[in-house]
């Protein structure tokens, strides 16, 4: 009790909640031949999962991906797959 | 121990309120503790308003309401016949009338035009003869707890410049024509 | 030194300045509103450097509070009755988030029916968010209190906000000729505020105010409920170092009047004392020994002190400006309560009063301890109503 701070402070940390990654039943998969690098999964994933790469090319880190699809369901190019967990 | 009750009768916009604290801060020059405050309700401009003030050598510590008042101070001759208070045995009544007002419900009774003495200092807000500073300068002349001095220090402390000078003039003026009569 | 008059709400303005606050944010209510009036003026001249927020509710204000202060800014606000119970649940949020704000409460009795002037249910209702709760008898003890208020707030051992109350009228609009100290002697005593190392910081990021489980969320509570037991300590020695520093004391959490011989206690809290302690004089000239409990303070509640005090007396009249209805009243279940567990108590007899502006005289005050010492000895009522017309007794 005596580490706890005076109220609910929460500091910035990746993963505060663990691996989330292990909560995936199916895992989005990029298609770069079909990507426009437009950014719209980077900016619409709420974890944020997907990773800008300094050319503006993504990947996305499946330690903390949760699966939700959503980059898949934005993408304009139709560049991303929800694809099974196999593992 | 010293200890006095006064109560401003007036009309809302006559300035029975700023009075109240005006004396107090002139006693209090003479080292006395005083208390003023309002007697707040649905009062409006014209409304018949009340506010008081308590004096005393030590600190004063009752807030309850003032009921029978050593002195009583009526900004306007026409609230007289409302008047609900009665002035405490041997105290008295300070009008604002040119002429001797009627009172029964005190011994003494003293009056000063001070409607005429704010008219001719120019003391007129939005129409209104302001007769505060003059009552206070009356009641200087028939009580011998605060100086004409002190209330004018007071003034002076509440206004600067012009407005000051005329205020503690008109204060003056209401100490020198102040009636007594039987 | 010199005095100048003041009214309880000037007083508060004053004690805002000399306490340099940096962020007021505060909306209009009667008869609270020349509080903030008068400071509105103050940074207006430029005599207190300090953002002052418009705001369009008392909820706004106190979330500005909130967020000023979680920036480490000495915040202020004031409210009122109606005011202090919309902006209820941001005042808990304060409480619960450790933000030393300091807020004057100009206590007005609660709607419907409408009324404007004094009791004490606004505050009272609001006595479990956290908040230490104080009350002025005298304009001069608003001042002092306002600059007291920030330094046990701010208090390492503390960090609480503090509800600084003052009576409707009574004390707000109330003239009185004021020491008012010098800004040398607040600045010694209130240093520039240090902030906390959890407050929000652009250097340091951190989220405030996330969830708490159930793991956790019991822990943050008992932390608030012991800060409060330090505070009653913090409120005892900023008390002493006032005192040496401007010759005023208030006794702290409790102040006595003539109680050392007492066999009967007045306990009272807010501006009424003054009528209770003339009362208590006119009492011991007719032979009755009596003394004056003024609660200062009703969070933390004192009740060890008053315990303390009231086990050598016999009876004990509590006469409260608020209802609890249904219970009956707050003050006179609390000082039951604090009494309870000492092994020598004295009989206790409650008495509402004063409520909606309802006038009390000292003569209220004398009848209410006979009454008090009637009843111990023939076993009358254990609650009165004070000057109800028709002067029924209600429970």
């Amino acid at each position: 009790m005596s580490n706890l701070p005076l109220t609910a402070i929460a500091y910035p940390a990746k993963g505060s909640a663990g691996r989330t990654g292990l909560w995936r039943t199916e895992r989005p998969v990029i298609n770069y031949e079909r990507c426009v690098k437009c950014l719209i999964c980077w900016l619409y994933c709420p974890e944020p999962a997907v990773v800008r790469r300094g050319d503006d090319s993504v990947e996305i880190d499946y330690d903390y991906c949760k699966g939700c699809g959503i980059c898949a369901n934005e993408c304009p190019a139709k560049a991303i797959t929800m694809v099974e967990e196999v593992s | 121990m010293q200890y006095h009750e006064v109560c401003f009768f007036a009309r809302g916009g006559q300035g029975a309120v700023v009075a109240a604290r005006l004396l107090v801060h002139a006693v209090s020059l003479e080292g006395l503790w005083g208390q003023a405050f309002p007697l707040f309700g649905g009062e409006r401009r014209g409304a018949p308003v009340y506010s008081f003030a308590r004096i005393s050598d030590k600190p004063v510590r009752v807030r309850s309401q003032i009921r029978e008042p050593d002195a009583l101070i009526v900004f306007d001759r026409a609230l007289l016949s409302a008047l609900t208070f009665k002035v405490k045995k041997g105290g008295f009544v300070l009008a604002n009338s040119p002429s001797k007002p009627s009172v029964e419900s005190a011994d003494r009774v003293y009056w000063v035009d001070a409607t005429a003495i704010a008219k001719r200092n120019g003391l007129v807000v939005a129409g209104w003869p302001v007769v505060n500073t003059a009552m206070l300068g009356a009641l200087t002349k028939v009580w011998s707890l605060v100086s004409l001095s002190s209330l004018k220090r007071s003034i002076l402390d509440a206004w600067t410049g012009k407005l000051g000078e005329v205020n503690a003039k008109a204060a003056e003026e209401a100490y020198n024509e102040v009636m007594t009569g039987e | 030194m010199p005095r100048v008059v003041l009214s309880g709400n000037e007083a508060v303005a004053v004690g805002v300045k000399l306490s340099r606050v940096n962020v007021v944010a505060a909306y209009p209510i009667t008869p609270q509103t020349t509080i903030v009036e008068k400071i509105a003026d103050y940074v207006e001249q430029g005599e207190l450097k300090a953002r002052f927020i418009n705001v369009e509710s008392e909820h706004s204000a106190m979330a500005a509070c909130i967020g000023a202060a979680a920036g480490g800014a000495r915040c202020f606000t004031a409210t009122s009755s109606q005011g202090l119970l919309y902006m209820g649940e941001m005042v808990y949020w304060a409480g619960g988030a450790r933000l030393p704000i300091v807020m004057a409460v100009v206590n007005r009795a609660l709607a419907p029916p409408w009324s404007i002037w004094c009791d004490h249910n606004d505050a009272l209702s609001l006595r479990d968010a956290g908040w230490i709760q104080m009350w002025a008898e005298s304009v001069q003890e608003v001042l002092d209190m306002m600059v007291l208020a920030y330094k046990v707030a701010e208090n390492e051992r503390v960090l609480l906000p503090v509800m600084v109350n003052l009576d409707g009228f009574l004390l707000s609009h109330a003239y009185e000729p004021v020491e008012v100290p010098t800004q040398e002697t607040v600045d010694l005593f209130l240093p520039e505020k240090r902030p906390a190392p959890y407050w929000i910081d652009v250097v340091d990021p951190k989220s405030y105010g996330t969830i708490a489980s159930p793991d956790t969320y019991m822990e943050f509570r008992f932390k608030l409920q012991a800060a409060m037991d330090e505070a009653a300590r913090v409120i005892e020695e900023v008390d002493a170092e006032w005192s040496r520093m401007t010759g005023r004391s208030y006794g702290g959490l409790l102040e006595l009047y003539k109680c050392e011989d007492a066999e009967v206690g007045l306990v009272v809290v807010g501006s009424w004392a003054g009528d209770a302690k003339e009362a208590i004089d006119r009492l011991r000239e007719k032979g009755v020994r009596a003394g004056v409990i003024r609660l200062r303070v009703t969070r933390p509640f004192p009740s060890r002190s008053l315990a303390s005090v009231a086990e050598s007396m016999d009876a004990v009249a509590v006469v409260d400006r608020s209802l609890s209805p249904g219970l009956p009243s707050v003050l006179l279940s609390e000082v039951r309560n604090a009494l309870y567990d000492n092994g020598k108590k004295p009989y206790v007899k409650g008495f509402i009063a004063g409520l909606g502006g309802r006038d009390v005289t000292p003569l209220d005050f004398e009848a209410a301890v006979e009454s008090t010492l009637k009843a111990k000895e023939d076993g009358g009522s254990r609650v009165e109503w004070l000057g109800l017309k028709g002067g029924r007794d209600v429970c």
